[in-house]
């Protein structure tokens, strides 16, 4: 299962605004969201394309993560870099935007973890290998869970078009 | 047991007797709304399509409607090139509810769905922006979702997925005192429920309070619902909501109003005595860092707005006119006025209102959300401060990370206006 580390961490209700900020909403295509991404962190923003984080590595939040918008450039910009996003919980309508374009997110109400610290997804636990210490994780109702097996709502809704004809 | 308005709704929707919360349901769709993000939306439909031997053509052109507003005419090519792709497959999949830059048929999609009466109780809404929970104000089920669940609708007619919401009764009773508005109550409930006090569940609005708001109003109730994390606000209908879709919408078929079962369970009730309500203010960045405005008041401001989804009405644009005229906008302040539509717009120009505005030093732009989120005009400098009466307030929602913004009601804006400081409107006339 995955396992990498935390490169960044931040705290409850970050907002869409900031995740990826209103301006470049013009910018829609998956392809082309993550130059964009956290773009008012600028560090951050930078070390995201000067691709100095493996795949798999994870962002560590707290509450209420993607609240606000319905942009869908919030969810697609960090699937770009292959990141996870663990946090307390999600709001709604970044929830599903993440189920639907296929963008790693874990609900864990529990998680302590903090920049640096190594993080591995094991079962039902998110165990954080540098503090010793492993929270459970939220699963998703049976119905949203069968989307991401189907790998995305594309996917899904395409079979779904087939199979009930014209 | 009793079921809540929208748990009701959903069963209707559904042909089942029953639905119960947590659920997880496939809904007919009676209406899916897009803005410019219908570029995305577009892409998305076209890969659903793909390989399949299928010619991608939407569901029922009938029920989409897709409003251009966020930049509003075109800021960039980039922009205008998504406005014509948008346009050319409007054309090509003959979609009738098109709303085009135009000084006609314009304006702001939280606006134009009520106003050309698209919006009926008992429908199930969706649409590709937070703010459509505004039309839970005509007792529709109305929440926002992304541009592939869009896609989806678009090829499919249902929206997949959707759990029956848990619901959060609040009860509002008395009479606002002056100087308060719907705006005031639905900043205090963000600030009690907090962002995330609402999430996945509804905010059902009940009360005497309720009862005698009008349609302008609640809609300002519900667009804000969001703002607690809410899947939508709903105010359940009556006849103030029959008499604003035939006399300002030009609804002319029958209604179909139901109320929620007076046993129905639900989350948490909240009561609010409307009476004990001072003008709110929401404090940077996040919308539930609500305080009264003798907490913040003579707070220096360089930008007023007065607009958007939530607050360009034309009972909004009064307010402020009647405010400011025959008045300045303080030196070192700048005030925006941009309607939600181009009806309002219209209408307030011709009831005086807009040269009032301008006469007092306002500038009034064309309808849009462009200020609102900082994407078309009115962009802060660094360090700066706005007043706005938009619906949110987040770190770099006005284009700056480096500035701030306090959201209020229009009457404080257009107070604060004249004084160049967050202003009680209470203390000043």
């Amino acid at each position: 299962m995955a396992k990498g580390k935390v490169v960044l961490k931040l705290d409850n209700d970050i907002s869409t605004d900031i995740i990826y900020p209103g301006r470049f909403m013009a910018t829609v295509l998956p392809t082309e969201t993550p130059q964009f991404a956290f773009a008012d962190n600028t560090e951050f923003n930078k070390a995201l394309i000067e691709k100095q984080f493996p795949a798999g590595s994870f962002i560590v939040a707290g509450d209420n993560f993607g609240c606000g918008s319905s942009r869908e450039q919030a969810a697609s910009c960090i699937k770009g870099y292959g990141l996870i996003v663990v946090a307390r919980n999600f709001a709604r309508i970044f929830l599903q935007n993440s189920i639907n374009v296929g963008l790693q997110m874990i609900i864990c109400p529990d998680i302590e973890a903090g920049e640096g610290d190594e993080l591995e997804i094991r079962d039902k636990q998110v165990c954080n290998l540098t503090s010793g210490k492993s929270f459970a994780i939220e699963p998703l109702p049976k119905a949203r869970q069968a989307i991401i097996d189907e790998g995305g709502l594309i996917p899904y809704a395409r079979r779904l078009l087939l199979e009930r004809g014209a | 047991m009793g079921m809540t308005y929208v748990q009701k709704l959903l069963a209707r929707a559904c042909g089942t007797a029953v639905v119960e919360t947590g659920d997880v349901l496939e809904l007919p769709v009676n209406l899916a709304m897009s803005h410019e993000n219908a570029a995305l939306v577009i892409n998305q439909f076209n890969e659903i399509f793909r390989d399949t031997g299928r010619e991608a053509r939407v569901w029922d052109p009938d029920k989409i409607a897709i409003i251009f507003d966020h930049r509003v005419p075109a800021e960039s090519s980039k922009t205008a090139t998504n406005q014509k792709k948008i346009r050319d497959f409007v054309a090509a999949q003959g979609i009738p509810r098109f709303h085009d830059v135009r000084g006609d048929v314009g304006g702001i999609c939280h606006q134009i769905l009520p106003e050309n009466g698209y919006v009926r109780p008992g429908h199930v809404l969706v649409g590709t922006d937070s703010h459509t929970t505004t039309h839970g104000a005509l007792g529709a089920f109305a929440f926002g979702i992304g541009a592939t669940e869009m896609a989806a609708v678009w090829a499919l007619g249902s929206i997949l997925n959707v759990e029956v919401p848990g619901t959060i009764k609040v009860v509002v009773n008395g009479n606002f005192p002056d100087g308060v508005y719907a705006k005031d109550l639905i900043l205090h409930l963000v600030g009690l429920l907090t962002a995330e006090g609402a999430n996945f569940k509804m905010i059902e609005f009940h009360g005497d309070t309720i009862r005698s708001l009008p349609t302008s109003g609640r809609l300002v109730l519900c667009n804000m619902s969001v703002e607690a994390g809410a899947t939508g606000g709903v105010v359940p209908p009556d006849w103030e909501t029959r008499r604003y879709l035939r006399d300002e919408a030009g609804v002319v078929d029958e209604l179909d109003l139901f109320a929620p079962d007076a046993d129905a369970v639900y989350d948490r009730v909240v009561e609010i005595d409307a009476t004990r309500l001072e003008p709110q203010i929401a404090c940077p960045h996040t919308v539930d860092n609500v305080k009264p405005i003798g907490e913040v008041k003579g707070r220096k401001i360089d930008q007023i707005v007065v607009g958007s989804c939530t607050n360009g009405r034309l009972d909004d644009i009064e307010i402020v006119a009647r405010t400011l005229k025959g008045k300045q906008v303080a030196e070192g302040t700048r005030m925006l006025v941009f309607p939600a539509s181009w009806r309002i717009y219209s209408d307030a120009l011709n009831a005086g209102y807009l040269s009032d505005l301008i006469a007092a030093g306002a500038v009034v732009c064309n309808p849009g959300c462009g200020p609102c989120l900082g994407i078309h005009q009115g962009a802060l400098g660094d360090n700066e401060t706005a007043l706005a009466t938009t619906n949110r307030n987040f770190k770099g929602r006005m284009g700056n990370p480096g500035a701030e913004v306090f959201l209020c009601s229009p009457v404080v804006a257009a107070t604060s206006a004249l004084t160049g400081v967050i202003s009680d409107p209470r203390e000043v006339n």
